[in-house]
């Protein structure tokens, strides 16, 4: 049963909570795409996904092409990098990344020469008639990953294998989050290669069904694609409008607005039998199949009062921020924080110095009229807001009791671990209390503790092992004591040592006659 | 560049707790208005010494306990609490009836449980309820609204600060003129004597639904209360509850013996039954806080109220019906956590 109709006819439901946010994306979404200049040097992390670092295949001196792979999966959950731009492979070490941490990490530093050349591209021509498992493979070897923000490589979420039928794929243009404004570009101007990855992703996942779905604030997108799916023709593809409310745009209340179920929260979408990916993502899906480009580059939305010309740039991977910043016009006097992402879920990075990675969806330098001061929150005076506006139906007042009581086994019992940290709770509390910054510490706490019980069983398991073993030991130097005493004393009561050999040889002839 | 380092979300705070309680302050003033429009300035001076007293003993408070005090004597939780002791208060009650009240409230009831937002027990309430054990004579002399005395009795503003800071009413006032019993007091006691509603509704204490004068009050609280429902400050749970409380006990026995309950539109215009749907039961430190959990705790009030105003020895009921739901509101949130998303229905 639906809650209400979209502007097509479909049938939409309500997630709970939410704030309508004001956007902020009309700074951002003038002048289209503009493509930003190669740097003289690329800085590709090998970690910039989730799962397992890749493992680097090339060294310090050797000569790259643009879409050459210069590191491999490490496993299963891991993806492969390759080389943005032509150039001389310079340092393989660590360095400033964007990370909350503000650590550095092992990254593969690129010298370009500026000729920009680019290996042979392999598509796959015939992706119609290719099995399912090729055109997962020959994604996962362009090393594409979740390019929303999460970054997950995105050939396991078109894997089939032993799942369930999956009954519809959701591709998510919602960008619910104020300042973000990329995907919506990328709709507007390249709706036809998100369209062709639809099609590419439905074949994958053997699925008939695909919905498009866009936030009602994006009116020029909607109109593209309309126009691509018009050109397309294609019926199994459709456009829904979704309502402007953030988070709109997560996957988990995305799908409960568009199917009315709710991902269980010890499983997947695939449970409720759905698929969802960004519209970037299948765009790059689109070029890696259809045009056989790997992922080297992205768009990046350059945004806030702190830049003087803030717009959309399609920059390669591993630029630095200050480089995007510059060509953007430089900052602005009132440039104070900047951000890698947007102003809700986004982290803070002390350096411009750190690269684009495939996780960059925005690079946001907020002035202080933007962000929030640093404050003293006052105690918590239980008036609920924050409970009606999450969207995951929790009580973050009771969350954030027991945080501070440090009582983490009650936040399990009131399920933490379904926090998605949109931020919706710290921004309408009275108090001004940082909820989202406490349920991250009560996690993490908690998984620390799970890795220190881990270690204490394993150790408890070998502590165990090693009694056993001692015991055993002693054990068999006591049978050997005996058995030696019981000889001597055999020979001491008249028998010779003769009859000893007699005795042992006859012992083990009839051990061999046992075993024949 | 140096740059800030700060978590997520970075954008500016929604709110604040100064600006939910002048959202508070601002929708009791239509009401206020109406209150000194019958019953004269009274109510007004109640609420200035109120607050005087209530600022002093928070800084007091703060003090002793060693807490930053600009921020707590800024939030006007304090003066939310005075201004609400005060519309409990006769009007012309001696200026130190309210000042004591107020006093016990914010040192007992709010501070020494831990100050904002760790007391149990709603402040302003608890303090009513010390004044009305303690100074019982004090606490129920009433004066009549204006339209009730005549022109030669009417109190004027004076003589109504005489009688506040002066011991008593002043020469010259008439006393039986312009004092009386509230409409739900003259209820009590006349039911009390076997007479019938019918028969007691004669009086010229009541109006249309409540007593006179309290009737109109009671719509510019509701004002006020809508006002508060649509900025978001109090949400629709405490209100309904109260009134679906109240409501159902008077209709359930008005509907059994009309002549000896009074209506359910008398009950829920009379005394202080809207201001506690919309503004008492409220105080969201001491409610229970989660959605399910504020209805059962206001419908507890509201039943409560309707039992002690009916069967209690105190006209109205709402300060003890609300302290005991205070005492019930953790019990509540234990059993009504929300089902989370991606949980299975129990």
């Amino acid at each position: 049963m639906a809650d209400m109709r979209s502007r097509d006819g479909v049938e939409l439901h309500h997630f709970h909570g939410g704030l309508e946010l004001p956007d902020h994306k009309a700074m951002s979404t003038g002048g289209g795409i503009r493509i930003a200049p190669v740097p003289r040097e690329l800085i590709v992390p090998l970690s910039q996904h989730i799962g397992e670092p890749a493992t680097a295949l090339v060294e310090i001196g050797d000569l790259v092409k643009r879409g050459q792979m210069i590191a491999e999966p490490a496993s299963a959950v891991s993806a492969s990098l390759h080389a943005p731009s032509s150039g001389r492979v310079s340092a393989i070490e660590d360095r400033l990344v964007p990370h909350p941490s503000g650590l550095s990490a092992r990254c593969i530093v690129i010298e370009t020469d500026g000729r920009d050349e680019a290996v042979v591209p392999q598509p796959l021509p015939d992706w119609q008639d290719a099995p399912p498992a090729m055109v997962r493979d020959h994604v996962r070897a362009a090393g594409i990953v979740g390019l929303g923000g999460a970054a997950f490589p995105t050939w396991i979420k078109l894997d089939i294998e032993g799942r369930p039928p999956i009954e519809r794929l959701i591709l998510n243009g919602a960008e619910c989050e104020p300042y973000i404004s990329c995907d919506d570009l990328l709709m507007q101007d390249r709706a036809m290669e998100i369209v062709s990855g639809a099609q590419i992703m439905l074949h994958a996942l053997h699925t008939a069904h695909c919905q498009i779905a866009i936030e009602d604030n994006k009116p020029r997108a909607e109109a593209a694609l309309r126009a691509a799916l018009a050109e397309a023709n294609d019926e199994r593809l459709e456009l829904v409008c979704v309502p402007s409310v953030y988070p709109e745009g997560g996957e988990k209340q995305l799908i409960q607005v568009l199917t009315g179920r709710e991902v269980p929260h010890d499983g997947l979408p695939l449970d409720v039998g759905v698929v969802c990916h960004n519209v970037a993502t299948a765009a790059a899906v689109h070029r890696a199949i259809v045009r056989g480009e790997p992922l080297v580059s992205r768009i990046v939305t350059v945004t806030g009062a702190g830049v003087s010309a803030p717009g959309n740039v399609e920059a390669r991977l591993g630029t630095p921020f200050e480089a995007l910043i510059a060509f953007c016009g430089g900052y602005t006097e009132t440039a104070s924080r900047l951000i890698m992402g947007g102003p809700m879920m986004g982290f803070a990075v002390k350096s411009d110095a750190v690269p684009v990675i495939k996780a960059t969806n925005c690079i946001l330098a907020g002035s202080d009229a933007e962000v929030a001061p640093a404050r003293e929150p006052m105690p918590c005076i239980r008036c609920g807001e924050c409970a009606e506006v999450c969207p995951a139906s929790l009580l973050p007042q009771t969350l954030y009791w027991f945080t501070r009581a440090r009582d983490f086994e009650r936040t399990r019992d009131y399920d933490l671990f379904d926090c998605i940290e949109c931020g919706c709770c710290d921004l309408v509390c009275p108090s001004q209390i940082p909820l989202a910054s406490h349920f991250r510490f009560a996690k993490t706490e908690i998984w620390g503790k799970e890795i220190e019980r881990a270690k204490a069983d394993i150790a408890r398991q070998r502590h165990e092992f090693r009694q056993a073993r001692l015991e055993r030991e002693a054990r068999e130097q006591e049978e050997k004591r005996r058995k030696k005493q019981e000889a001597l004393e055999r020979m001491k009561s008249g028998g010779t040592q003769k009859d000893e050999i007699k005795a042992a040889l006859e012992r083990a002839r009839r051990k061999k006659e046992e075993k024949e | 560049m140096k740059f800030t380092l700060a978590p997520a979300p970075h954008l500016k705070p929604l709110n604040s707790v100064g600006a939910v309680m002048r959202q508070v302050l601002y929708a009791l003033v239509p009401a206020t208005a109406a209150y000194v429009w019958y019953f004269g300035w009274g109510i007004v001076i109640q609420m200035l010494i109120a607050t005087a007293f209530a600022l002093a003993a928070e800084f007091i408070m703060l003090v002793l306990r060693d807490r930053p005090v600009r921020p707590f004597i800024t939030d006007f939780s304090a003066v939310v609490t005075a201004v609400l002791l005060a519309w409990a208060m006769p009007p012309t009650a001696p200026w130190w009836l309210v000042g004591i009240g107020v006093v016990f409230a914010i040192v007992f009831a709010k501070h020494l449980y831990g100050g904002l937002g760790y007391n149990l027990f709603n402040p302003a309430m608890a303090g009513y309820v010390v004044l009305l054990i303690s100074f019982p004579k004090e606490m129920t002399t009433w004066i009549a609204p204006g339209m009730l005395v005549d022109d030669d009795n009417q109190l004027t503003f004076f003589q109504t600060l005489q009688t506040i800071f002066g011991g008593g009413f002043p020469q010259g006032v008439n006393v039986d003129a312009v004092t009386s019993a509230t409409p739900l007091d003259y209820l009590r006691t006349q039911l009390t004597a076997n007479r019938t509603i019918l028969e007691i509704r004669q009086n010229g204490l009541f109006g249309d639904f409540g007593g006179k004068g309290w009737e109109w009050i009671g719509n510019f609280l509701v004002l006020g209360g809508i006002w508060l429902l649509y900025r978001r400050v109090i949400r629709w749970q405490v209100p309904a509850g109260v009134f679906l409380g109240l409501g159902s006990m008077a209709f359930l026995f008005y509907a059994l013996d009309p002549g000896s309950h009074a209506s359910p539109g008398f009950h829920l215009f009379s005394g202080a039954a809207i201001l506690c749907a919309f503004f008492i039961a409220t105080d969201p430190v001491s409610a229970a806080t989660t959605p399910k959990g504020r209805l059962i705790y206001a419908f507890g009030i509201g039943v409560l109220i309707y039992i002690i105003r009916t069967w209690g020895s105190y006209p109205d009921g709402v300060a003890f019906a609300v302290l005991l739901m205070n005492m019930a509101a953790p019990l509540i949130d234990h059993y009504t956590k929300p089902r989370t998303y991606g949980h299975a229905k129990p």
